[in-house]
């Protein structure tokens, strides 16, 4: 029989922590911080308004941009928060996820042999969506003397006559580093003058904890050649729901809707009915959940410092990265070696790409008593190497 | 009163037992600013109490509780707060608030069992100078306290790792 798996799928690297993945599930008493997504329930409005719509039979397919009145809502969001300016009716797509909405639009941009920049470490699909929609991903590595901020000239470097665009994200999964004005209007020239297209994923804007979140579009002239990818999971908890969104200038926005036409139709109704209610009325919920993750942030990054761990202050999202330098071990023999003697998750760095070796991704998205606890076994960990 | 202030007034709702130290490191605060800030708020009045939220129901003690409404008429010159504050006195009364609506003030009441609520409002409470009407309810179960839900809920299950 033939090897029916197309070429592409095979070159696709699997996920770094599968391993991880299996061996946590076989011991007991595990405290995971590998998890990216909010320990919190989804606020419960959201989810009467749902089930209430359920109740209603609102079961259908919706339009395939979403649902009207959601696209208009998040619109005068999107203005007001953000200063973002997105036509309801033209320029944004309800998508199952952001995930979808990266997938979409790396589709609509790469031709084969287009080369995408990604800022690295970066979430782990950004690379391999690139490579499915037959382009060339090419890291550029943010450091962490930088701050894990995207540098000018590190990004001017990777720049080839094939570059088609620059995908980042910040507030960034995993290092939590965040972008201000100024860092972004460094990278806007460069963007700009080199005609690249930005795709800018920020789900993480809402769990900005200094200042307040800049959106890449705002800045200088991006926003003519900006997608701006953004949803709904990390802020309002909403993780299992699937909707997130994607915003673009009208004649992008129509291409990139053609295959989100094809590949999904639209995003679940239930879900976008919640993401309604998450806009219009889970305001305080949200805030309330932003302000436990930045006390959980200050406790445990002064911990993980405490203990021995050098670990950058994070601005945004609810990720720690510390250095595992100085333990005498990789990032991943210490991530397993805790996980194993400490029964404590956390994802080695390696996996989110370059900039990421030598760290370790400590989601705080735990309560501050398992975050302790795991504070106290990798104590006991460090001690006995 | 600053925004820390409130900061730390949350953080001490949620759970009074840490200590100014453990608030501190939360707020970018040091331990001894922190204690300071804790103590200009017990001072002021702010801070009244630290206490436990109990399900009493689970400790079996077999407490009875009871929301009593009443219809007060005011006084000239008081309004509703002289007696408001002789019925606060009584140890059995719990909490007490003026409300609008049908009835005026609003108590909780707990007593050893049902005689010794009833005993309490029919010999205390009832017979007292300007209160018109009473209207008792006893309360059957309670499935959450101040912001405190008392009921079992599933914990969500969430995969060990995700990104």
């Amino acid at each position: 029989m033939r090897n029916f798996v197309s070429e592409r799928a095979r070159t696709i690297p699997p996920s770094g922590i599968r391993k991880f993945f299996d061996l946590a599930l076989t011991i007991e008493d595990v405290i995971s911080l590998g998890v990216g997504e909010p320990d919190f329930r989804t606020p419960w409005n959201i989810c009467e308004s749902s089930i209430y719509s359920i109740e209603q039979g609102v079961t259908s397919y919706t339009p395939n941009k979403g649902l009207p009145v959601l696209r208009e809502v998040l619109s005068n969001y999107l203005k007001q928060h953000y200063g973002l300016t997105y036509d309801a009716e033209n320029e944004i797509i309800i998508t199952s996820g952001v995930s979808e909405a990266l997938d979409i639009a790396i589709r609509a941009i790469v031709d084969p042999g287009d080369e995408v920049i990604i800022a690295q470490p970066s979430y782990v699909s950004y690379a391999p969506c690139v490579t499915l929609a037959g382009g060339k991903p090419v890291p550029v590595e943010c450091t962490e003397s930088d701050k894990f901020r995207l540098n000018p000239d590190a990004l001017q470097e990777k720049i080839t006559r094939k570059t088609k665009a620059l995908m980042i994200n910040f507030p960034n999964n995993p290092t939590g580093a965040v972008m201000n004005r100024k860092d972004l209007e460094a990278i806007a020239d460069i963007v700009t003058d080199n005609d690249l297209l930005l795709v800018t994923d920020e789900v993480y804007a809402e769990l900005t904890y200094e200042g307040s979140h800049i959106a890449a579009a705002t800045v200088n002239d991006l926003w003519e050649r900006t997608i701006t990818l953004n949803g709904f999971s990390k802020a309002y908890a909403m993780t299992g729901w699937r909707v997130g969104y994607l915003c673009a200038p009208k004649d992008l926005c129509e291409t990139i809707l053609k295959i989100h036409q094809y590949v999904m139709l639209c995003a679940p109704v239930m879900g976008q009915v919640g993401a309604l209610e998450a806009l219009r009325s889970a305001e305080e919920d949200k805030n309330n959940m932003v302000n436990e993750y930045r006390l959980r942030r200050n406790m445990f990054v002064a911990g993980l410092n405490r203990i021995g761990l050098s670990t950058h202050i994070p601005e945004g999202a609810f990720y720690a990265f510390p250095t595992v330098k100085g333990t005498g071990l990789s990032d991943t023999e210490f991530a397993e070696r805790l996980l194993k003697e400490q029964r404590v998750a956390v994802v080695p760095g390696s996996v989110f790409g370059v900039g990421g070796k030598s760290h370790l991704r400590c989601a705080y998205a735990v309560s501050r008593k398992q975050l302790n606890e795991a504070l106290a076994r990798m104590d006991i960990f460090l001690t006995s190497l | 009163m600053d925004e820390k202030d409130h900061e730390i007034l949350r953080i001490l709702e949620d759970n009074s037992r840490l200590s100014a130290q453990e608030i501190g490191v939360m707020t970018s605060l040091t331990a001894v600013e922190t204690e300071a800030r804790i103590h200009a708020l017990e001072t002021a009045g702010v801070i009244r109490k630290y206490t436990a939220v109990v399900n009493w129901e689970l400790a079996g003690n077999g407490e009875v509780s009871s929301i009593i409404e009443l219809k007060v008429s005011p006084e000239r010159d008081y309004g509703y707060d002289r007696i408001a504050e002789r019925l606060s006195r009584f140890r059995q009364v719990k909490s007490l608030r003026l409300m609008t609506g049908t009835y005026d003030l609003q108590l909780l009441v707990t007593g050893r069992n049902m005689q010794e609520v009833s005993r309490f409002v029919s010999e205390h409470v009832a017979p007292m100078d300007r209160i018109r009407e009473t209207a008792t309810h006893i309360i059957m179960k309670s499935y959450k306290e101040n912001g405190n839900i008392l009921f079992e809920q599933q914990e969500a299950e969430r995969l060990p790792y995700s990104f």
